[in-house]
């Protein structure tokens, strides 16, 4: 019997409903050629199954380094269907999984030795905890696949294993009442999934928690920085413009050297603030004291103008300093915002409160200190 | 380390008469937010909870609520400005994907 919870209905659309627009979804996404990450095919009672290797080649590695600094990040998709590691009898376990290659890679590269079967399903090329947030991770995905695969044909028990991460798009009743298959949760981690078989699908309380440790904190950066590059060459190229304008109307002459080092000096310490808010306030996120990731990231950013005003920039103007302070904490304040994206343990409820809070805050301190900015090129 | 975001503000609801005592909750909670005694389920970390939602989906009975989200900026910021399908892509950094959730 599926029962359905009328009083609280799930999953309408709220903020994660961003990446589900028709036109999207009619997308076609193209597969990431198979051949280096396949080892043959084994035969079945049903069909070939092709066979996935364990160990990850210097390709994949290229691969998921071009992904996480963005590049091609959304067409690094595999074929979704049935996969083999090792030698799989009926009796092995079924692992369900996402067609996000990096999902794949971090799977496969952690079964070195293991015999079984791996369920791909079509997240259009989304990771595991994304897709399920949306839903296509979801419960109707795993039904379709399990009956399109004639897994029940395969093998002879009625078990899947699916990562937790997947819990949110998966109601483990519906999908046994639906496919008869029974769902069980694996641990977070895919690293803990040889102990998890070993002892029998059973996880230890710490193969439940997700972690956010310094490198799962910086792993995600370079996305981060790369998205911060484009306003930054805009504000470099204001920059220059402005320096170059100023110049001509002060001297009467221009020369490209001096406008162009102004306009430097000028933008160094915004550069500072992107790092500030995409490294800095990362790692050292829970160093820095308050809740608010807003507030974090603009306690950082006056750290970092405290720091500039009293070194390198201590003969700076007035107004340019008054300029960094209403700047520069605003920018790395934003930035920190960003990066709740990031974190493994942000709610929205608490994301929409601190944005009503700082929104405001952020868009008035940085407006001003962009006319403050134009200002002083010409006083 | 535990980490702790804002106080008393997620839609997590738990009722009690409708909870069967599966414990299937706290299979699924990445924060730990849930606890079991008596045979019933009870919330005792809820400012821990991200609202995933994977608790609500997987409860069987239906005794648990949650606004399920993401808790990320630059998601509602673009919802709010009404873009369409930006999101999840060139400029995220989406939430655990850098952990290897296979």
């Amino acid at each position: 019997m599926i029962i359905e919870n009328k009083d609280f209905p799930m999953y309408e659309s709220e903020a994660g409903s961003c990446c589900s627009s028709p036109q999207e979804q009619e997308e076609e996404i193209s597969y990431v050629n198979s051949e280096g990450f396949l080892a043959g095919t084994i035969e079945t009672a049903i069909d070939q199954v092709a066979r996935a290797k364990t160990e990850l080649t210097a390709a994949d590695k290229i691969g998921s380094f071009k992904a996480r600094w963005g590049v091609g990040r959304m067409n690094y998709a595999i074929a979704p269907g049935l996969y083999a590691v090792g030698n799989p009898t009926p009796e092995a376990p079924v692992l369900v999984s996402a067609n996000y290659k990096l999902s794949f890679d971090s799977l496969r590269k952690e079964l070195g030795g293991l015999d079984l079967w791996i369920l791909v399903i079509n997240t259009k090329g989304i990771n595991v905890w994304c897709a399920a947030g949306k839903g296509t991770f979801g419960t109707a995905e795993i039904v379709r696949m399990v009956a399109e695969t004639n897994l029940a044909d395969l093998v002879s028990h009625r078990k899947l294993i699916l990562p937790q991460l997947g819990a949110p798009g998966v109601a483990a009743h519906r999908v046994k009442a639906e496919s008869g298959f029974r769902v069980v949760y694996g641990p977070v981690r895919a690293s803990d999934l040889p102990v998890f078989l070993k002892n029998d699908c059973k996880a230890e309380p710490e193969m439940r928690h997700t972690t956010f440790t310094l490198a799962d904190r910086l792993v995600l950066t370079p996305v981060e920085i790369v998205a911060a590059l484009k306003p930054l060459a805009g504000l470099a190229l204001l920059l220059f413009l402005l320096s170059s304008v100023a110049l001509l109307i002060s001297a009467g002459q221009y020369s490209f050297p001096v406008a162009l080092g102004r306009a430097v000096y000028t933008l160094l310490p915004f550069i500072g603030a992107a790092l500030v808010g995409t490294v800095l306030a990362p790692a050292l996120l829970p160093y820095i004291p308050g809740r608010a990731l807003a507030w974090k990231g603009w306690i950082v950013g006056m750290a970092l103008v405290a720091l500039l005003v009293t070194t390198f920039y201590s003969g700076a103007s007035w107004l340019l300093k008054g300029i960094y302070m209403l700047t520069l904490p605003a920018i790395a304040s934003f930035l920190s915002l960003n990066f709740t994206g990031s974190t493994t343990y942000t709610s929205l409820s608490g994301v929409v409160k601190e944005m009503g809070l700082a929104l405001p805050v952020i868009i008035v301190s940085a407006s001003a200190g962009v006319v403050a900015l134009i200002i002083s090129f010409f006083v | 380390m535990k980490y702790s975001y804002l106080k008393d503000v997620v839609t997590l609801k738990l009722d009690q008469s409708k909870c069967n005592g599966c414990g299937l909750c706290l299979e699924v909670c990445p924060q730990q937010v849930f606890s079991i005694g008596n045979s019933l389920s009870s919330i005792t970390d809820r400012d821990a909870c991200m609202e995933c939602g994977a608790c609500a989906r997987n409860c069987a009975p239906g005794a648990i609520y949650v606004r399920p989200g993401v808790g990320c900026a630059y998601a509602v910021l673009i919802d709010k400005l009404g873009i369409k399908g930006k999101c999840c892509g060139d400029a995220c950094g989406c939430t655990l994907e850098g952990i290897s959730d296979y």
